[in-house]
């Protein structure tokens, strides 16, 4: 059995003891970076793996049962799936440095082509959907807060909160089908699905967004409302000054790191979760090719595809360990 | 149980609960035929005779169909919650029993791979067991396991560092056995309320997959399929695509009914309703209190809340100054000498309302003033209403506390008659707070100096340049070292000290007429604690400025105040000036403190002596005097009759029926404890 003390031994904290020359900030930087570094390496050793964890043999399942088995025999080889599994590994990491990802199953075609073209459409539905997010999210708990504190207008708060959750609770792809019924089939005011002009960005974007902007707008509302209690809003009050400074510029700042924590999270599992919207949408990015590979059994497809998810998830947890890091440098660095 | 039928939480919890049940149970079996008859007389149609919600392509039932699919849907789900909440407990636990390296290792592979998202997971998953519901329901399960784990680890980790752990670890109980006998069974509960937070996840997640298509595959079908299916026919039957999103929705919000009504049952607490709260205080400042009913009740709190306080108690009508048929009024104050006042405290009380039935009144019926310039002091112990009296002189109280005076006036300005824009001016003009901790009461996000800089900001029209010189030259008054440097620093930066005389630095921003300091040193080292006094003082002294005072450190006040307020169970029982209070109060609480107040003879080695008893809960407070069940010269009428304020020939007023005299005797600590 272990003691309360061990709760927060992780990989950071097991360093810890080691007398370290350098700076909070330094030794901060170093130990994030040695947690992306493993983390990198197990996305890859899983990346690698899928194809060998597959039950029977994945080329098989592939090309299928009636593909001739000399086909069968030369794609095996062309994969380098005969030779012993540590160089196979090594092979796959050093193909990876050298930016060589491997040809689709399919059409044969390297693809990186395929992901490089594709990327760019769900990055920008994600960090349109993310900036949407946040536009509406914070400014809306802000504001429920404000008329809700200390137990003001009960049937306000029971209202948001309560429509909140609903609306938290319509999963992204139920989201669209309601937004093209809506949107596109009854009032045809935006096309139904596609890429195409800006108006095409409007349900996707929304889709993704609604959801997502009500869950972080409950917690942006349950933060404020904690801080509003806290004694320096009171010292605050004391100042006298006008109501508007003391929840923008007292209370909103130290909202912000469980504001930021969440809205991490939120972006890593909005980029997954344009996988369903792109793919309710039609929509030319990552989402739908992943599920096609998927389907098709196209297996070095998924491979980069998983990589390429798993690195925007890591990337995006990096930065905001980093900017956390750099609002309240007293809790994080300290932890690590 | 009962606590889940009363809460209309739970009672809904459990209705929708017992829908699904049923529908999961019995769904196939009595609409199984109708769901998959075809009527091919209305393929795709929409809603009409017969088909509620229309056909699908193939001319079935949806309605039919929705509720057949309840069964695959929520079973699915659930199975998939089960295996992830299974193989994540037992990770967990692993964790929580094994070596430390093996728990370091296993921990950090945890941390990992919550990283990333349960959907890239379940689909990383989906492809390594192929496509289908039993491949689904693996792969979810998978994916949801590292969240379990941690949620495990974390939970049997704080259980395993409590006492009877460590008791059972001393009396060399195997780990595994600790794990079962008294780890698992105490994380139960809270592993549960998160299955079922969970659960709904798990549903919103299989039915993606199904809807991506990698799920449930034909001729079955759950709600992610038809809603996949739907999509196809939208423009034929929209509802063929929504009324199966429509269930999952509802189902998952049954779920998460389920988990916060746990949650609830566990530990939570139902809030009182406002209008039920309002009634109980407007009732507590009616009670007992004659003049209220004749002057008519305000909320102290409702004129700082901008008019939109959630208790408005009575109305808003003002009482002029000094008008009052008082005793204690009349006896300290006439009109000539009102002008000298600083601030006017009449009738003052305190109420907040601590449950359906009770309102507590931790200040009941104070009355006070404060000359210009002078020093008074409110002593009493924790909970005896000082700090709540100060708070409701500087309108600092907010819902669902509430205050209430007949008279409330501060430098000349009867508060009550005040908008509220002008009452913002007029107390950040007039009056300056030093509160307690000084770490919690600063904001730990900005720079002190522009804490302070925007008071001037505010209140003297200052520019941004010159409202930072006035901070950094009221730090530099208050002798914090290299001000300039210091101001340009964050609150957590400072020692304890220096963030205490920046509190101070800020009470001098402006030119304040009265000065309220709340414990201003109890959270401070001994030697820092004069230093700090004697700025106050001297700042004081400098301005012209009245102190109010707040301690329970008898020794602070009579340093630092000309007269003193006794504070007891929410009533001022003694007023009295310091040379007449050394000289021997008149009450025997007062006489209590000083008796029991440590000075630098006492042995320290021994418990430190205190009054015997304790202070009458507020909302449990007697019919006589508060203090007699304490009191070694209470007699009958003490138990009866609550004594009022009356002059006391120890100087001052006293609230007694039995007033001592003479100069106090210093408790043997040893006498005072048997």
């Amino acid at each position: 059995m272990t003691g309360a003390a061990d709760v927060s031994t992780t990989p950071r904290a097991h360093v810890r003891g080691v007398r370290r020359p350098l700076g909070p900030w330094a030794s901060f930087l170093i130990r994030r970076l040695a947690r992306l570094v493993v983390s990198v390496w197990v996305l890859i050793t899983f990346a690698f793996l899928l194809i060998h964890l597959i039950p029977g043999d994945p080329v098989r399942a592939a090309l299928g049962l009636t593909a001739p088995p000399d086909l069968v025999e030369r794609t095996r080889e062309g994969l380098g799936l005969n030779d012993p599994l540590l160089v196979q590994y090594g092979r796959y990491m050093h193909n990876l440095f050298t930016g060589d990802f491997g040809v689709s199953m399919i059409n044969r075609l390297p693809v990186i082509d395929t992901v490089s073209h594709r990327l760019p459409n769900t990055l920008l539905l994600a960090v349109l959907a993310f900036v949407t997010i946040v536009l509406i999210a914070i400014p809306l708990g802000l504001g429920m807060a404000i008329l809700t504190r200390d137990g003001r207008r009960r049937p306000l708060e029971l209202g948001f909160t309560s429509s909140a959750m609903v609306i938290a609770a319509i999963p992204e792809f139920l989201a669209a089908v309601m937004l093209v019924y809506v949107f596109a089939v009854k009032t045809g005011w935006f096309p139904i699905a596609g890429k195409a002009g800006p108006n095409t960005f409007v349900l996707p974007v929304a889709a993704l967004s609604i959801g997502a902007a009500a869950a972080l707008s409950r917690l942006v509302r349950v933060e404020v409302l904690g801080v509003l209690g806290q004694d320096f809003i009171r010292t605050a009050r004391s100042k006298r000054l006008r109501n508007a400074r003391i929840y923008l510029r007292h209370a909103l700042p130290n909202t912000l790191t469980a504001t930021l924590t969440v809205s991490g999270l939120l972006l890593s599992s909005l980029v997954v979760g344009s996988v369903l919207v792109e793919t309710t949408f039609a929509w030319p990015g990552l989402g739908p090719t992943m599920v096609s590979a998927i389907l098709a059994r196209d297996y070095p497809m998924v491979q980069i595809i998983v990589l390429v998810y798993g690195a925007m998830v890591l990337f995006i947890n990096l930065v905001v360990d980093l900017v956390l890091a750099a609002l309240d440098p007293r809790s994080t660095i300290k932890q690590g | 149980m009962k606590r889940l039928m009363t809460s209309p939480l739970g009672v809904a919890a459990l209705v929708v609960n017992a829908i699904l049940l049923f529908l999961v149970l019995f769904a196939p079996a009595i609409w199984g035929k109708q769901a998959a008859a075809n009527d091919i007389l209305n393929l795709g149609a929409g809603p009409g005779l017969g088909h509620a919600f229309g056909t699908d392509a193939l001319g079935r039932d949806i309605l039919a169909r929705v509720l057949v699919a309840s069964q695959l849907s929520i079973g699915l789900a659930l199975g998939a919650t089960a295996i992830g909440m299974f193989i994540g407990a037992v990770i967990g636990s692993v964790a929580a029993i094994t070596s430390s390296r093996l728990r370091w290792l296993i921990t950090g592979f945890i941390d990992i791979m919550v990283a990333f998202p349960g959907l890239l997971l379940a689909l990383f998953f989906a492809v390594i067991f192929g496509v289908g519901p039993r491949a689904a329901v693996f792969a979810l399960g998978l994916a949801m396991a590292p969240s379990f784990a941690r949620l495990t680890y974390t939970l049997a980790a704080n259980i395993a560092g409590r006492d009877f752990v460590a008791a059972a670890r001393t009396l060399g109980i195997s780990r595994t056995r600790i794990l079962f006998r008294h780890v698992l069974p105490n994380i139960g509960e809270p592993l549960i309320v998160n299955a079922t937070l969970g659960a709904s996840g798990s549903l919103l997640a299989f039915a993606s997959l199904s809807f991506l298509g990698l799920g449930v595959q034909l001729p079955d079908y759950d709600w992610g399929k038809m809603l996949g299916d739907g999509l196809n026919t939208i423009y034929k039957n929209p509802l063929a695509a929504l009324a199966p999103g429509l269930a999952l929705v509802l189902a998952g919000l049954a779920f998460n009914l389920s988990g916060e009504a746990a949650a609830q049952l566990l530990g939570g607490r139902v809030a009182m309703s406002p209008s039920r709260a309002r009634r109980l205080l407007s009732a507590a400042f009616d009670r007992g209190i004659v003049d209220s009913d004749a002057t008519g009740a305000r909320t102290a709190g409702a004129a700082a809340e901008a008019g939109e306080a959630a208790y408005p108690l009575g109305k808003a009508t003002t009482t002029e100054a000094g008008e009052t048929a008082y005793p204690l009024g009349k006896a300290t104050t006439t009109k000539a000498k009102s002008a000298d006042l600083v601030l006017r405290v009449e009738h003052l009380k305190v109420a907040i309302p601590l449950d359906e039935t009770t309102v507590a009144t931790p200040v009941r019926d104070v009355s006070f003033t404060v000359r210009r310039g002078e020093a008074v002091g409110i002593v009493g112990e924790s909970g005896s209403g000082k700090t709540l009296t100060a708070m409701a002189v500087a309108q600092l109280l907010s819902p669902p506390v509430a205050s209430q005076a007949d008279v409330m006036v501060l430098a000349g300005q009867s508060l009550a008659t005040l908008s509220p824009k002008a009452l913002r001016r007029h107390l950040g003009t007039s009056l300056a707070m030093v509160f307690q901790d000084p770490m919690s009461s600063l904001n730990p996000t900005m720079r002190v100096g522009l804490q302070l800089a925007e008071y001037s900001r505010e209140h003297q029209g200052a520019g941004r340049a010159q409202a930072w010189e006035r901070a950094v030259d009221r730090l530099r008054a208050v002798r914090i070292p290299s001000p300039e440097r210091r101001a340009k620093q964050l609150p957590h930066e400072l020692s304890g000290g220096m963030r205490q005389r920046s509190m101070i630095a800020l009470g001098l921003m402006g030119e304040p007429a009265l000065i309220i300091a709340d414990e201003p040193t109890t959270a401070l080292d001994v030697t820092v604690q004069e230093q700090v006094l004697r700025l106050i003082d001297r700042a004081r002294a400098e301005h012209g400025a009245a102190l109010l005072l707040i301690s329970h450190d008898l020794a602070v006040v009579t340093a630092m105040c000309d007269r003193v307020l006794v504070m007891y169970a929410g009533k001022i029982v003694e007023s009295i000036g310091v040379t007449d209070l050394v000289a021997g109060p008149a009450h025997p609480y007062t006489r209590g403190l000083i008796a029991t107040s440590p000075d630098l003879g006492s042995d320290r080695d021994h418990l430190l002596p205190s009054i015997p008893g304790r202070p009458p809960h507020p909302g449990r407070l007697p019919v006589g005097c508060a203090f007699a069940s304490r009191c070694p010269f209470a007699t009958a009428v003490c138990e009866e009759i609550d004594p009022q304020l009356n002059l006391s020939t120890a100087g001052g007023q006293v609230a007694c029926h039995h007033p001592q005299s003479g100069s106090v005797v210093k408790a043997d600590p040893a006498g005072v404890l048997s």
